[in-house]
């Protein structure tokens, strides 16, 4: 060609194209190991899949594209969270209880993030289908995003608040973050196929919309807009998993008719197991935000009732029933929260957080919300509380209690269809006695024992005396195995829990802020200003 | 199927056996209609405890700052296990009442339904 300045060069990819060389074509064929050599685990689980190529690939995103969308949002984060620090934002919050929502979400959900992004890395490694290798890779990428994201915007509270500055320490040995830590555990420790269908089905598409909807509005609502702004950023990522989860699904079912009753187990499965790990939602929710946005009760009925029952009926022509036990949710849902929130109460002194009794204004807000069961089974013990703590003698339980062998939170629920007495369920294997919570958690051990029996069950471990630092010696005479349980897990007793009233983060409040650490009950100090 | 593994045969060891407990054994207590605790209890006993210990040396250090405690008619007092309802003898031991590691155990008090609805 002669060099006339008159060249024409091939004619650019279209978008189509550029689209299937950076993700489809990113794969290819194995010539010197086996296929199955490669894949080790996307057979055991017994779901089979004839063309990997009929997979949809829902994200439209290349590598480079994600890269980019990214790190825009990022910078547009980062310059909230800066702003938010350089106006003490942390004070603009409604009141001190509020903070103490975060320091649930520090310790016991962020992990959860870090959990999912191991679990989307493996399943890049273990599918052998390109499209879905990729939407993993992106969504663990992702996952570690919303970890770091989180902790950074979480961080500036730490420099004023207790109870948030060991988050990873408490996440892997505080009695009740084993709730959600082996929530994870169990997920990540399935094949890939229980694994996707478990988080991006049953979480993300049927459960997470109540963490985002109504918890992030509640966060704006009580003026943290460090929290909002993560929850903003991570909320586009969400849309993606969701349609993540969908696809999936759709997919699995439509290979082959012997992967539908695999898809409605992990389906009935994870659906309970993700409700009882949202029963800490519902606590935050209806007790832990002073400005509340909608009760639990409500959330439940629109993004699970009324989202989730239109979600099933579409599923129906698949043969996918709704999950089982959903019924059970429906009943719980005039109680959960009052029941967690009892129970924190009365084992306050061995929590990362300090508890408070609900003021009179709540209380009438949740007879309003709650008429089936508030006026009837939890005002009077919270009034009974209320009377205890201004005699002096508040009440307490000091005893450990028997926990759920699967979601390991405390047998604290009551049965369906009896608000005054628990749940009792036992059960055995292999001559050994085992506790469940309910129905869906006993059904989930029977039907994979093996996973469960070694469990690490914080109240055993305790027992057991497996829970005491390095140099601690239990047969001192002045050892007291409570409190050193406590100071392995990294809470440091009347620093971390107990009751608000008493606690540090309040007088702090109030002295640097200048209003009432309640802004329901008034001052608890003599530093706010008598005009309150 | 016990778990679907990737190893057929899979067994994980028991986490909590009772040979881990040092001599003891763990017991689980409700009382039924107190729901003001928050959850049935799980504490650690030696399985040749007398029943009438427990009755009169554990149960108070757990239940006793309810105010239907001090009330309660122990002779009218209905006790069950999983397995049913059974009375106990005083004079003999846990394990003699064939209550094994784990086991847990419920106590109902005709009349006593907890305080004034608050459970």
């Amino acid at each position: 060609m002669a060099a006339d300045g008159d060249r024409k060069p091939a004619k650019k990819l279209n978008l189509k194209e550029n689209y299937a060389l950076l993700t489809r074509g990113l794969g290819w064929e194995p010539s010197y190991q086996k296929k199955e050599d490669i894949f080790r685990t996307v057979d055991f689980e017994g779901v089979k899949i004839h063309d990997w190529d009929k997979w949809e690939d829902p994200f439209r995103l290349t590598m480079d594209a994600y890269w980019k969308y990214q790190g825009e949002k990022e910078r547009k984060l980062y310059a909230i969270i800066d702003a938010f620090q350089q106006n003490n934002g942390q004070f603009n919050v409604t009141d001190v209880r509020y903070v103490q929502a975060l320091k649930v979400f520090l310790n016991g959900i962020v992990g959860l993030e870090y959990a999912s992004h191991r679990g989307f890395n493996i399943l890049g490694r273990e599918l052998p289908g390109v499209g879905p290798r990729i939407a993993a890779q992106m969504q663990a990428i992702d996952e570690l995003r919303h970890a770091t994201t989180q902790i950074h915007a979480i961080s500036h509270y730490n420099r004023y608040f207790e109870g948030m500055a060991e988050f990873p320490h408490q996440f892997d040995r505080v009695w009740y973050l084993s709730i959600p830590k082996s929530f994870f555990e169990d997920a990540v420790a399935s094949g890939p196929f229980e694994f996707i269908v478990a988080i991006s089905f049953a979480f993300e598409y049927v459960l997470t919309n109540l963490a985002f909807m109504p918890w992030m509005s509640g966060a704006a609502f009580n003026g943290d807009m460090s929290t909002v702004s993560f929850g903003f950023s991570a909320q586009s990522d969400e849309a993606r998993h969701m349609t993540l989860g969908i696809e999936v699904i759709k997919f699995l079912l439509e290979q082959d008719p012997a992967n539908v009753p695999l898809v409605q187990k992990w389906i009935d499965k994870w659906f309970w197991r993700g409700y009882r790990l949202l029963a800490l939602l519902a606590t935050m929710m209806d007790y832990m935000l002073p400005k509340r946005v909608m009760s639990w009760s409500e959330a439940w009925t629109i993004y699970y009732e009324e989202n989730g029952g239109a979600l099933f009926s579409d599923l129906a022509r698949y043969g996918i029933k709704p999950p089982k036990y959903a019924d059970v949710t429906v009943k719980e849902k005039h109680r959960v929260s009052h029941e967690m929130w009892s129970v924190f109460y009365t084992v306050r002194d061995a929590l990362g957080f300090p508890i408070w009794l609900p003021s009179k204004e709540e209380m009438d807000w949740f007879s309003e919300k709650y008429p089936e069961t508030f006026d009837r089974y939890y005002r009077p013990r919270f009034e009974y509380w209320r009377e205890l703590e201004d005699k002096g003698t508040p009440f307490r339980s000091s005893t450990l209690p028997k926990l759920c062998q699967v979601c390991q939170w405390p047998c604290l629920y009551t049965e369906p269809d009896d608000a005054s007495e628990f749940v009792h369920r036992q059960g055995e294997y292999q001559g050994e006695i085992f506790h469940f919570c309910s129905d869906g958690c006993s059904d989930i051990f029977h039907d994979e024992p093996e996973k469960y029996v070694h469990a690490w069950m914080p109240v055993h471990q305790i027992y057991q005396g497996n829970c005491f630092k390095e140099g601690v010696d239990p047969s001192a005479a002045d050892f007291n195995p409570m409190a050193a349980a406590l100071d392995y897990m990294g809470i440091k007793p009347g620093v971390d829990g107990g009751s608000m009233r008493d606690h540090v983060d309040a007088q702090r409040w109030e002295s640097w802020t200048a209003r009432p650490a309640n802004m329901h009950e008034g001052a608890i100090t003599d530093a706010v200003r008598k005009t309150t | 199927m016990p778990v679907k593994a990737i190893k057929p045969g899979y067994h994980g060891d028991y986490k909590d056996g009772v040979e881990k407990f040092h001599g003891q054994q763990l017991l689980n207590i409700s009382w039924d209609k107190h729901i003001m605790f928050g959850f049935p209890m799980c504490i650690p006993v030696p399985p040749q405890m007398p029943f009438g210990a427990l009755i009169e040396k554990v149960l108070p250090g757990i239940y006793g700052s309810h105010p239907d405690f001090a009330r309660i008619d122990w002779s009218a007092v209905q006790w069950s296990t999983a397995s049913g309802a059974f009375v106990p003898e005083p004079g003999r031991s846990l394990a003699d009442h064939g209550l094994r590691h784990k086991e847990q155990i419920r106590f109902r008090t005709p009349g006593l339904d907890g305080h004034n609805g608050a459970g």
